[in-house]
């Protein structure tokens, strides 16, 4: 049979993992949005580290999380669940604990990691757009957290780790939206950080510039040429450096750093 | 896994590392040997405590070259240079590790205190960098990784001199990042917050205490949890970062 695209994809990055130790030996994680891009990536890195990988995402992304699951369980021999559900309704990311839970253990590693964009100039934006895109990112991961942070909170090495943008940062043209959910992100982090560290969970965020996925790669080659030009290191970051980033703040090696915002940008914005 | 994937992350890698005899700079020295890089350990004045730290290099199954140079002096450094690329090669990762402080509320601090933590802090870090930025330009994916502090961007009483080169090394690294994107270094920066170190555990006891609970963790930071943020930065996972001040500080400043 031949394989498909996906198929392809998913043995290149298998190809290109590395890793020294397993570090994350013996640990559960949870990957908001993990069956394609930057959260798939993460998926496998984790997988290769040592975790067994629970992976969330919407029902429509059946087939793909499905795709990921076969190679963790196949390619690098690690446990895995699929966690079907919507992260923007609490309801159902409180009926994916419960599964995750009878299926699959408890959580260590929490990784909302779900999102989308829905880009326009602000005097074109709807109120719908921006609704949508506040309800995945930012309530998501209310939602996420809010289902899983016991589970974390009796794991001995807590993790819950945000995949922010530098866009929240330093914000962008047509992403009023988009940007203001990345910012929130930010003070979720710091604020959630202040009150678990009793608990010896940390929480950080990672704040990736443009990241060579699906979703830039299907810019026009004009405008790519154009982001490309403001980037100073002249090219997009790759899911592995976004994954590896997320490997480091997950391990024992990153035990005293919390309410951390970790930008990887390539030199767009410090 | 192949065996070739398990080759450590810093493997065929030459660092060099600044007051390397004690406290942090020991612990990056041996991280990043236990990480697969040969090191450099400079240090100024504790020649035992060098000697020793190249020992477990060594043990590590690494190459080390011990220099003592005072890095405040330009030519001190340009010596050391040469010596080592004399005796052990070029260097791919540079960590401005060595610092001091001297502790005075400003009405008391004479301007020889200013001077001598900023010479140290601030021109040592330009000393270093100027003298090996053609190793690290010639390096494949070159490192300049600036050991700077959570006192450099909270302030601290007592530390106007310390704050004020702590903070200079951002400065530094966000403007150095920014010039040797394209030679592919990047120039990145730690900023602990108290790590438990000779230079902390010389403060009294019980200022000790009330530091401790004013962090989020209750605890001090080891040197380890300092030394394993900078093998990441020197490391291909951190390939896309550059100009970043990354905190190790127990929620202390967030
Ligand atoms: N400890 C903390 O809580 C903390 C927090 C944030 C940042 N930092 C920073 O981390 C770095 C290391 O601190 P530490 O706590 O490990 O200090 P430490 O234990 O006092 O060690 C200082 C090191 O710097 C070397 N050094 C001092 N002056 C030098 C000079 N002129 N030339 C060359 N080497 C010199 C010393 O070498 P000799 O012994 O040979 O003189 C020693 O190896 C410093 O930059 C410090 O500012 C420390």
């Amino acid at each position: 049979m031949e394989k498909d695209e996906e198929q392809k994809r998913i043995e290149g990055d298998i190809e290109g993992l590395t890793s020294d130790c397993k570090r994350l030996e013996g640990l559960n994680a949870l990957i908001t949005g993990g069956s394609q891009g930057i959260g798939r990536r993460i998926a496998l890195e984790f997988a290769n580290e040592g975790a067994d990988v629970a992976i969330n995402d919407l029902s429509s992304q059946k087939e793909k999380a499905n795709l990921v699951a076969q190679y963790i369980e196949g390619e690098l021999g690690r446990d895995t669940w699929i966690a079907e559900g919507d992260v923007s309704d609490l309801d159902d990311m409180k009926k994916v604990r419960e599964q995750v839970e009878e299926n699959f253990g408890t959580i260590d590693i929490l990784i909302n990691n779900a999102g989308i964009n829905r880009d326009s100039l602000f005097f074109k934006m709807e109120k719908e757009d921006w609704d949508k895109v506040l309800s995945v990112n930012l309530d998501g991961v209310f939602n996420t957290t809010k289902a899983f942070l016991d589970h974390v909170r009796e794991s001995d090495q807590g993790r819950i780790i945000n995949m922010s943008s530098v866009i929240g940062e330093s914000g962008n043209i047509g992403q009023a939206n988009y940007a203001s959910s990345k910012a929130g992100m930010i003070g979720f982090t710091k604020a959630l950080a202040r009150e678990v560290v009793r608990d010896d969970v940390t929480v950080n965020a990672v704040a990736p510039g443009f990241v060579a996925t699906r979703m830039v790669e299907d810019i026009p080659e004009k405008v790519k040429e154009k982001i490309i030009a403001q980037i100073p290191f002249g090219r997009f970051a790759e899911p592995r450096e976004v994954a590896r980033t997320v490997c480091f703040l997950a391990s024992n090696d990153a035990s005293y750093i919390t309410g951390e915002v970790i930008r990887m940008n390539g030199g767009y914005y410090m | 896994m192949t065996e070739e994937k398990m080759e450590k992350k810093l493997h065929n890698k030459r660092a060099l590392v600044t007051g390397a005899s004690r406290g942090i700079g020991k612990e990056i020295a041996n991280t990043l040997a236990r990480h697969g890089a040969d090191v450099v350990v400079n240090y100024n004045t504790s020649h035992e405590d060098a000697s020793e730290i190249a020992t477990s290099v060594e043990l590590a199954g690494k190459e080390t070259w011990v220099y003592p140079a005072d890095i405040r002096s330009f030519q001190e450094v340009e010596e050391m240079k040469k010596s080592i690329e004399d005796n052990f090669g070029t260097i791919d990762i540079l960590v401005n590790n060595a610092g001091i402080n001297i502790d005075k509320f400003f009405t008391k601090m004479e301007k020889n205190d200013w001077e001598t933590v900023l010479s140290v802090n601030l021109d040592g870090v330009f000393n270093c960098s100027k003298v090996f930025l053609d190793d690290l330009r010639e390096a494949e994916g070159g490192r300049i990784i600036n050991i700077s502090s959570v006192v450099g961007q909270r302030g601290n009483l007592g530390q106007v001199n310390y704050a004020s080169s702590k903070a200079g090394m951002i400065g530094f690294t966000k403007a150095l990042a920014r010039e040797l994107v394209r030679d592919e270094v990047t120039v990145n920066a730690v900023a602990p917050g108290f790590i438990a170190t000779d230079m902390v555990m010389n403060i009294p006891e019980k200022v000790q205490e009330s530091i401790k609970k004013k962090i989020p963790m209750g605890r001090f930071g080891e040197t380890k949890e300092v030394a394993e943020a900078v093998a990441f930065l020197a490391s291909p996972s951190a390939s896309y970062i550059t100009g970043e001040v990354l905190k190790v500080n127990g929620g202390f400043y967030i």
